[in-house]
């Protein structure tokens, strides 16, 4: 008799994608934006149908008169929190990445970017953080966003980068996007000397032989990485990049122009997001210098276990690891 | 003698086509058809409905006025200088380069202009989120949206249809161009939308449909809409069906075109008829 393995599953269409025993936070979001909103009158909360999905629904409970269900109707949440700003409030509207990213858009630029409206963009799933197949995986939202004005885009690691982040992108004056991370989010970055400061990349550490610069989960799996290379005796700076736009040049700059190699890491296609936000930066500024993509591959990606389309698709730390030995002759 | 509601109305309209034709003339062509067609409804709105204050367009406590048809900001231009928020000495700059007038309405270009319009199916989903929040902000302001029935072609429109009857949105009039045209010919050609009042009607509105040419209709039509509104409660319709043209036969008689073409000679004819129009009707 043999003993069958059992295949991991999709499981469900949020999988998480915290390490087993790894610190976390829940719904870092929701609870980071009612607590705004005590102190902010502004604030109101909307989504199309997917509030208990992108933690929108603990605002709703913490302010339920200050929270509007639109409906499956992105077109119309996105019309109504342009026309909410209008009138002065600061809406915070939520559904997944992939229906603000491809089926509203008309709406976000034209009702709320080009009037540079107050209005703060949340998307949940962005790149690949569901196993559900394409039709939920927002792996160009990034390319969408970035050539729209006005647009800031937002690539948080982790609940301290959400939780510091969200009354800043109230603060902000016109609109932003939120590539939200959900339900039990990972808590990192509270064991390094850094603030979450809207517009900033920020240097986690530091190292002679490679540079990262990374935004969003990457960032977790960069500093995962950074220790497991150590081992191997390479030494390696990580540059978390959490603004995507407008793109803190200056800091990433610094770091990139040295002779270490350079490697970008992303949860989002090789095409349109951190890596030629970089590698614009880069020539821009005449360096000639080589950039690594790590990234997800310019295709539409399977269905599956999220711990296997990571490995996959090289999100996993291990490819990381592996790769950057490999680009090092290790 | 004291002037009715109707002749003020009517006498605003007349003096705004004469606005349409001397902006239409600047470009040589235009969608000068269309707001022949809707200026009684604009004169009705601006003159007898809206609460605004005309050298004060950012004024907190005014109703919302949003022109979901950017091409129609010609229409608007007319009000808006009938009113006395734009001078009527500034209409000539229409379409040109540096204007405030765009040809196609922009909310950073000109007073008195509340959205940028032109990619339609917009207005009433902004229109929603303008009424919920400013219920939200305990203000009884009233939101009127401008919309065409080419627009009921898109589906935005049907989502804010449903959202504000859902959330109950009394204080929301939408007031829908039903000129039977579209870019390419025809509305019942092009994507048939009757019997539009019964889709509005099942949408959960208070729906209303009148000759939107017919200053009377138009005038019992919005008092019957002023009438029932109310913070919650039915969100109102009021369907028009108005004439591509309406008050110059020239023009009323031309085969329908979306971008009626003027020939140079044809302008001064125009404002012959119209004003041959106006004053045989009084």
């Amino acid at each position: 008799m043999t003993t069958a393995t059992k295949r991991l599953t999709t499981s469900a269409m949020i999988a998480s994608f915290a390490d087993p025993g790894q610190r976390t936070t829940s719904a870092p979001f929701g609870h980071a934006l009612a607590a705004l909103a005590e102190r902010d009158d502004r604030i109101v909360g909307l989504t199309a149908d997917l509030g208990k999905y992108t933690d929108m629904h603990v605002f709703a409970q913490a302010h339920p008169t200050r929270f509007f269900q639109l409906g499956m109707a992105e077109q119309l949440l996105f019309g109504a929190a342009a026309g909410m700003a209008e009138v002065g409030l600061v809406p915070f509207a939520s559904t997944y990445s992939v229906f603000a990213a491809r089926r509203a858009y008309d709406f976000l630029c034209l009702d709320i970017a080009e009037p540079n409206l107050n209005v703060n963009i949340v998307g949940g799933l962005p790149g690949l953080t569901t196993g559900y197949g394409p039709s939920h995986q927002a792996t160009e939202d990034v390319a969408i966003f970035r050539g729209m004005p006005n647009l800031t885009i937002v690539d948080p690691c982790d609940s301290v980068d959400i939780e510091q982040a969200v009354p800043q992108l109230a603060a902000a004056e016109g609109p932003t996007y939120l590539r939200l991370l959900r339900g039990k989010v990972p808590t990192v970055l509270d064991e390094y000397d850094y603030t979450f400061r809207l517009g900033k990349a920020a240097v986690l550490r530091d190292g002679a032989d490679v540079v990262f610069v990374s935004s969003g989960l990457m960032t977790m799996r960069a500093l995962q990485a950074a220790e497991r290379l150590a081992r191997h005796k390479v030494d390696v700076a990580v540059v978390h990049t959490p603004t995507i736009k407008p793109f803190d040049a200056g800091t990433v700059l610094a770091e990139v122009d040295s002779d270490r190699l350079v490697v970008t890491l992303e949860n989002h296609t090789v095409v349109g997001g951190l890596f030629e936000t970089v590698a614009s930066a880069v020539v821009s500024r005449g360096l000639g210098k080589r950039v690594v993509p790590i990234a997800l591959p310019d295709e539409f990606l399977a269905a599956g276990a999220l711990p296997t389309l990571h490995e996959r698709y090289g999100l996993a730390t291990d490819t990381v690891v592996t790769k950057v030995l490999g680009e090092l002759d290790r | 003698m004291t002037t009715t509601r109707a002749e003020k109305v009517r006498d605003a309209a007349y003096r705004m086509r004469h606005h349409i034709l001397d902006m239409g003339e600047v470009q040589g062509q235009g969608y000068v058809g269309q707001a022949l067609g809707v200026a009684d409804l604009l004169a009705v709105t601006y003159v007898d409905q809206l609460r605004f204050r005309a050298d004060d367009p950012h004024w907190p406590e005014r109703d919302r006025f949003l022109l979901s048809t950017g091409h129609y900001a010609i229409a608007l231009y007319a009000a808006l200088a009938e009113a006395g928020t734009v001078p009527v000495t500034e209409l000539e700059t229409y379409g040109s380069d540096g204007s405030r007038l765009p040809m196609s309405g922009m909310a950073s270009y000109t007073p008195g202009m509340e959205i940028s319009g032109g990619s339609l199916g917009h207005g009433l989903t902004v229109a929603v989120g303008m009424a919920l929040g400013l219920r939200l902000k305990g203000r009884e302001q009233r939101v009127f949206n401008f919309l065409s029935d080419g627009e009921l072609d898109e589906g935005s429109t049907w989502e804010a249809a449903m959202g504000a009857a859902h959330h109950q949105l009394g204080l929301l009039t939408a007031m829908v161009d039903m000129n039977a045209l579209q870019a390419d010919g025809p509305t019942e050609n092009v994507l048939g939308i009757e019997p539009a009042e019964e889709k509005w009607e099942a949408a959960g509105w208070f729906t209303q449909r009148v000759d939107g040419n017919d200053i009377d209709a138009l005038l019992a039509a919005f008092d019957a809409a002023a009438e029932q509104a109310r913070p919650v409660g039915r969100p109102s319709v009021i369907l028009c069906d108005t004439r591509i043209g309406r008050g110059v036969p020239l023009l009323e008689t031309r085969e329908k075109a979306h971008f009626m073409r003027i020939d140079e000679d044809e302008w001064q004819l125009c404002r012959e008829q119209l004003s041959e129009g106006y004053e045989g009707a009084r």
